[in-house]
């Protein structure tokens, strides 16, 4: 088992070469670059740079060199821990990032264990309820739950809050707090405003999770080990939640790892409309004005956790199964 | 063997249906047979004659759907208070408790599972749970119905182990189910059928799916340990020969009822009903031909949803009286001593009437 972790560590840095190549061809590929559409933004507003700055800057950025050199020049700052400056913020580009850093995570933590905390006991109740109204009743709204983009829930639901209750659902904080320094009063508001985001982000994966809980289950629960466990006097109950729940949740728990790079992402397109000032909103911006060291720099942490991630997440399938234990050892 | 004379389990006109969307499946359909204590009963019938199902009806484990419509599974069972007296008839220490009148997930139905009726069930191989070792789930059992501490459970796991023949027991109990081979996963479930000392142990086809040779050394295994505790069996099968070998008295069963029943030697050497007079016919003599298949008698068995009126087996018999074998179906009566069949051959008076 450890060298079989040991060998997948190894396999990190090469993964994330070759995904630092793709992001740095990514964030490159829209025609022209910061400048130019740093110009382009102040002509349309009439005023303009003149040409000595221009050059300046593209020498400083390292904008006039060819784009592998750019790459090398990114590179080589990424392995000495330096994240670059972002174009358009001016300031430093882990600065950046590490501000919005806690938000991002708390979010993503909520809606994580929002979405296990509902799925998982009525993916049970569902499949030990096979066919009772409440199962009918659970897997239609999984299947509005599921096909629903969580953007649209939360359009709908901004509107809904707006026009009957004249509530601002959107942001993490009321207006008074957005800038204001860390109290135990602004704590507070970001709990009032924390959780309809963390519904709207968990809403899909709850309903994917309970599918999935309630399959696996149906599936467990119709395995000869039933009844063998009923005949050696179990009752149903604690059969059902040693073994097949136990079984039922092994592949979805091996799961958490895929977490990971979500945990940093933080929906971008629900955070954009709901104007929460996690790190989606952030990425999507750096990509429209192509700040590209600091879109490069999210794109690249986000792969590095999608990396590590898996590799998690294949410990802890192994951890739970000792079939899967058995033949990465044998290996 | 001469049996005592009162039975340990006495099942009287059992009948368990499945209420499908489909349909209705009479899956048990008036099934009476009794089982003697220190008796091995043999059941025999082709796959689907609902077996299995009145055995998951007896113990009170049918799968969802699936609901004791009628009939009586009288168990002897050791009074309250008094578990050191069990021989002879109902006594002061023994009474009869009818199981079907316990609700399924009772505790004292849940205390009879296992302890005083244990099941080998008909899919060993998949028997236990993969994620726990084998000897967690045999620990279970016995903690379940004994008051004893994990480790002395542990121990009695690594004996159960240990009298079922398996060796290194110490370390195979720690194995997962499918680290072991076929024999020794058969011989860890009847460890775990045995753990509790059960006074009845239902066999479900335990040697179907393994090889000759291991079949015939748990074949062997069953009887020593049936003989040393005078545990009686309930032993199913599809294998003519196997029954030849095991049983003291038989079963014929038939789309979920009784064809025949009768001593072993009976049924063999001079069956009544017309079922079992075509599965004895196509193996030309028992003790030749050891564990021959259940032979395939021409005809196809019924559609669970469209079971024939009348005697179950009436468009298959070569004996079939047009008019009435199939407008009401025949009682199982006797034909001989302790020997039953249920046909209009041996019921001269409705056949008359
Ligand atoms: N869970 C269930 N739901 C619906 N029908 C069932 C169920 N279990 C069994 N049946 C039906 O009941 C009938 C008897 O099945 P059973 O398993 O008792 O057969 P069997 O005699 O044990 O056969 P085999 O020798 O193949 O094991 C069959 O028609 C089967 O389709
Ligand atoms: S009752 Fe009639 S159909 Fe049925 S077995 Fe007897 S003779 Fe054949
Ligand atoms: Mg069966």
């Amino acid at each position: 088992m450890l060298r079989y972790i040991l060998q997948r560590l190894l396999l990190i840095p090469v993964l994330l070469f070759i995904f630092s190549i793709l992001v740095f061809a990514l964030v490159q590929a829209p025609p022209g670059d910061f400048l130019t559409s740093y110009i382009a933004s102040l002509a349309s507003s009439g005023s303009s740079l003149d040409q000595e700055l221009i050059d300046m800057l593209k020498a400083q950025y390292g904008l006039d060199k060819p784009v592998h050199i750019q790459y090398l020049r990114w590179m080589g700052n990424l392995l000495s821990g330096n994240l670059g400056l972002s174009l358009e913020y001016q300031r430093p580009n882990a600065e950046l990032i590490a501000e919005r850093l806690g938000l991002t995570v708390l979010l993503a933590l909520l809606s994580f264990v929002f979405t296990w905390v509902i799925a998982v006991p009525i993916g049970i109740y569902s499949a030990t309820h096979r066919n009772s109204l409440l199962d009918y009743i659970v897997t239609v709204v999984n299947y509005i739950g599921v096909a629903t983009p969580n953007f649209m829930l939360a359009l709908v639901l901004m509107w809904w809050a707006f026009s009957y209750f004249g509530l601002s659902v959107t942001g993490l904080f009321s207006r008074e707090f957005e800038q204001a320094p860390w109290s135990l009063a602004k704590v507070a508001d970001l709990l009032k405003h924390i959780w309809l985001p963390m519904i709207i982000i968990g809403v899909a994966g709850t309903a994917r999770l309970t599918r999935i809980m309630r399959a696996n289950l149906l599936d467990e629960l119709n395995k000869p080990y039933m009844v063998a466990g009923r005949a050696r006097g179990l009752s149903e109950w604690q059969l059902v939640m040693k073994y097949p729940v136990r079984l039922a949740i092994n592949p979805l728990a091996s799961t958490i790892g895929w977490y990971l790079p979500e945990l940093f992402s933080g929906s971008l397109i629900v955070a954009t409309v709901m104007n929460l000032q996690n790190i989606g909103p952030l990425l999507l911006r750096a990509l429209i004005s192509q700040d590209m060291y600091l879109a490069g720099s999210i794109l690249l942490i986000y792969c590095f956790l999608a990396i590590l991630g898996t590799l998690i997440s294949d410990i802890l399938i192994a951890w739970l199964d000792p079939r899967i234990r058995m033949e990465k050892v044998g290996a | 063997m001469h049996p005592p004379a009162f039975p340990l389990l006495s099942v009287q006109d059992l009948k368990a249906y499945f209420y499908m969307d489909e349909g209705v499946v009479k899956a048990v359909d008036g099934v009476s047979f009794d089982v003697y204590p220190g008796q091995v009963v043999g059941i025999v019938g082709e796959s689907g004659c609902g077996k299995s199902v009145t055995m998951k009806a007896i113990l009170q484990i049918l799968e969802p759907g699936g609901k004791i419509v009628s009939g009586k599974v009288q168990l002897r069972v050791r009074r309250a208070g008094r578990p050191d007296l069990d021989t002879g008839g109902p006594n002061s220490a023994e009474e009869l408790l009818d199981l079907t009148r316990l609700h399924p997930n009772s505790k004292l139905m849940r205390k009879i599972r296992g302890a005083e009726i244990a099941l080998i069930p008909q899919e060993p191989m998949a028997a236990f749970s993969p994620v726990h070792t084998v000897g967690s789930q045999i620990m279970e059992a016995i903690l379940l119905h004994n008051k004893v501490s994990k480790a002395e459970a542990r121990q009695r796991a690594i004996d159960a182990f240990r009298a079922v023949g398996i060796s290194m027991p110490e370390q195979r109990i720690d194995a997962y189910s499918w680290e072991l081979s076929g024999g020794l996963r058969q011989r860890a479930i009847i460890a775990m059928a045995l753990s509790c000392n059960p006074r009845l142990l239902i066999a479900d086809e335990p040697t179907t799916a393994i090889d000759v040779t291991t079949q015939a050394q748990i074949l062997r295994l069953l009887r020593d340990l049936q003989r040393e505790k005078d545990t009686a069996i309930i032993f199913i099968t599809h294998d003519l020969g196997v029954i030849a070998q095991m049983a003291h008295y038989v079963v014929v069963m038939y789309l979920g009822r009784v064809m025949e029943q009768g001593p072993v030697n009976e049924i063999f050497a001079n069956p009544r009903h017309p079922y079992t007079q075509a599965l004895l016919k196509s193996i030309p003599s028992v003790q030749s031909t050891p564990r021959v298949r259940l032979p395939t008698i021409s005809g196809s068995i019924p559609h669970p949803f469209n079971r024939p009126k009348g005697c179950p087996f009436h468009p298959r018999c070569t004996q079939f009286i047009r008019g009435v074998c199939d407008s009401a179906a025949p009682e199982l009566l006797a034909v001989g001593k302790d020997h039953l069949a249920s046909c209009f051959l041996y019921q001269s008076q409705e056949v008359t009437a």
